[in-house]
């Protein structure tokens, strides 16, 4: 009962955010990002409404959605954490200080830790080469890290 | 009078610590009563010296870097606001070598002006080009960026006034311009900074493409990794739109022209222009096959120009200074300038516009000032994830789009990612297959199942595994994608994996040492 009273408030939701976004050209893009940001993922209950608001199938609304990186089906830990695992980054120690991080907090790529404190996630650039390892920190950025920043970094969103 | 401190709003100063040095800043100029303003300009690209704070001064601006949070109130003491003396102090910022030593056409503005000031943007020059295209004629337009020898800065290299000619004489009831923001390559933050230093420039060379094509809209597409550039573009809209700079009447015109800006969601591959209107369209990124080009079918099926920021950016100055101007800079039929992100391990890291024609060496021994480690470089690679690694051998190619060619590279977005002697580049190579293989979009073969080989291969390569004819078939494997594949992506993958196995051919053979697989799984 519980689960479908939520699905409801779901769905009312995304019908607004397709109400609102459905005029713009190519509005499947702007109505992902929004509804993401509404719920902190792509809920499952969103993906018929949005076919039907914009006259497609549920397939091709959840192959865009599992085309995109960006776009999450389950909702992410209290923290996302980005690291960054391009070229400029590995070049100053950034593939180690990856694997730091995610021996710290006992996850793969992609995961969320068992207490539900971080989700981790491997991102390819973040245009903050001349000031590598990089990373983002829910949306806050962070140049030259280091051992003790991710030793840190670890310790915080765990708190 | 009221003391302008600048301290950069750009991501690369913040990451760096800059919105707890202006935080700071602001409250010790409150606390002491002095009569100074705190602007968030763009940054000037001299990333190890950032945060770098500058003060305009009677006697010109006087820069201080890089500033923390705690130096605030040794600073204030040491009289900032007048430009006064302290260890920080670095002088004129623009006599700085590196600096100094730099052509700035496209970014004359950024890390200087307050990015988001209409009145800056046209102290410094800003809207002249605009005012001078508002009065010719579309061809003369073309004709005139054509005759800059400009050339499509996201990669490509192809001439941008041939595009924008393809659809001036498209038809066409609707015509659009797109903006390619979708700056994923490794190394490269040139769009990055001139959209949060300088975001005006990138609106003014859109509406001149619009106008020199009969385009009325225009859309950029910003990837979402760029938050402080997502939100400098939008306001800029905002403002220009009320400045009556975009819209119905442009700079009172009878021409119109109006954008918005579309967020990304994550896929390298969108970076590919097919691939970007497919997305803009709302679908998966699936590169398109070409022909049609999009000057004649692109978004919606209409006549599109799509340029990528660097390129619309360099249109403002060309329609202000003229094409002769924009083209005495460069060799050969690589004309103007190009900003070079020198990024990874190197001790001066940033952005660097200069003429084309200097070389790989000076950029990096000279300019950079070789590694941040203070180690040998080893190796280089130049144009992002699908350019070639460059040993120092090369370090005497100069930054041409034939030249590169030549040394089977290629300039790309123009970043440079330097590697000290520890980096191993049978590693280099797994990952270029490994970065393929997670970002191809799945349409052809070469690139979906040709990466995941190509990672399996270099796996049986370091374990020992008849590493000679795995090499052979790397090889062939490099071939088949590099020919067969339907865009960049899969194409272009055999650069860096080719050029490591070229110019280092000892980091592939067998470590007698290592008795497991290689585990290390990206994705």
């Amino acid at each position: 009962m519980e689960s479908r009273s939520m699905d409801a408030d779901i769905a009312s939701k995304t019908e607004a955010i397709v109400g609102r976004l459905k005029p713009l050209e190519g509005p499947l893009l702007p109505i992902l990002h929004d509804v993401q940001k509404e719920f902190g993922y792509v809920p499952k209950a969103a993906l018929p409404v949005i076919a039907s608001g914009l006259n497609l199938s549920r397939a091709e609304v959840h192959g865009v959605v599992s085309f995109y990186h960006d776009y999450r089906e389950e909702p992410a830990g209290r923290h996302v954490i980005k690291m960054c695992r391009a070229e400029a980054c590995q070049s100053m120690g950034g593939d180690e200080l990856g694997e730091r991080l995610l021996a710290l907090l006992g996850v793969d790529w992609h995961e969320t830790s068992a207490d539900g404190a971080a989700t981790i996630e491997p991102v390819y650039c973040l245009g903050l080469c001349a000031c590598a390892p990089a990373a983002m920190v829910d949306g806050q950025v962070i140049g030259r890290l280091d051992e003790k920043m991710v030793t840190e970094l670890a310790r915080a969103v765990k708190a | 009078m009221t003391v302008k401190i600048y301290i950069p709003g750009d991501s690369g100063a913040v990451a760096l610590g800059a919105d707890q040095l202006a935080l700071s800043m602001r409250k010790a100029v409150q606390a002491q009563g002095l009569d100074a303003r705190i602007v968030r300009n763009g940054s000037r690209g001299l990333y190890w010296l950032e945060p770098m704070v500058e003060i305009e001064t009677d006697a010109g601006r006087v820069a201080y870097g890089p500033v923390r949070a705690s130096d605030v109130d040794g600073l204030l003491a040491a009289g900032l606001i007048e430009g006064g003396g302290h260890p920080l102090r670095l002088g004129d910022p623009e006599e700085i070598p590196f600096l100094k030593r730099q052509s700035r056409l496209t970014f004359a503005r950024c890390g200087v002006t307050d990015p988001l000031s209409i009145e800056d943007y046209r102290s410094h020059g800003g809207l002249a080009g605009l005012t001078n295209a508002i009065a010719m004629q579309p061809k003369a337009i073309v004709e005139q960026v054509t005759g800059s020898g400009l050339r499509g800065r996201g990669g490509a290299g192809f001439p941008t006034g041939i595009k924008w000619n393809t659809v001036l004489e498209a038809d066409g009831p609707q015509k659009y311009i797109v903006c390619n923001a979708d700056e994923g390559d490794s190394g490269t933050f040139a769009d990055r900074m001139i959209m949060e230093g300088d975001p005006f420039v990138v609106i003014e060379g859109m509406i001149i493409a619009g106008i020199a094509t009969g385009a009325t809209k225009g859309y950029v597409y910003l990837r979402s990794e760029y938050p402080h550039a997502i939100l400098a573009m939008n306001r800029a809209v905002v403002i220009a739109r009320e400045a009556g700079i975009l819209g119905a009447s442009v700079l009172g015109s009878d021409h119109a022209f109006d954008m918005e800006i579309r967020v990304g969601a994550g896929a390298y591959v969108c970076g590919e222009e097919t691939a970007l209107l497919e997305s803009l369209e709302g679908r998966r990124g699936v590169v398109r096959a070409k022909p049609p080009l999009p000057a004649h079918k692109g978004f919606l099926g209409r006549p599109t120009v799509i340029n990528n920021v660097i390129s619309l950016a360099s249109v403002p100055i060309i329609m202000d200074k003229g094409a002769d101007y924009y083209r005495d800079f460069g060799m050969g039929r690589s004309r103007g300038t190009i900003p070079i992100q020198i990024a990874g391990n190197v001790k001066h890291g940033g952005l660097f516009e200069a003429a084309f024609g200097m070389t790989l060496g000076e950029l990096i021994d000279d300019i950079a000032g070789g590694t941040a480690t203070g180690r040998p470089v080893k190796a280089v690679q130049v144009g992002g994830p699908l350019g070639a690694y460059f040993p120092r051998e090369l370090f005497d190619t100069p930054f041409d789009y034939e030249a590169f060619a030549g040394k089977d590279g290629l300039i790309g977005h123009a970043g440079i990612v330097v590697f000290d002697d520890t980096a191993d580049m049978l590693k280099q190579a797994r990952f270029a297959f490994e970065f393929c293989a997670v970002e191809s979009c799945g349409k052809c073969t070469p690139c979906r199942i040709g990466s995941t080989r190509g990672v399996e291969v270099t796996d049986n390569i370091r374990n020992g595994i008849d590493p000679e004819n795995q090499i052979t078939l790397m090889t062939d494997l490099c071939n088949t994608m590099k020919f067969g594949s339907l865009c960049a992506l899969g194409g272009f993958t055999p650069y860096p994996v080719m050029s490591a196995l070229t110019h280092f051919p000892e980091d592939f053979r067998p470590d007698p040492t290592m008795t497991g697989s290689m585990t290390q799984a990206a994705e």
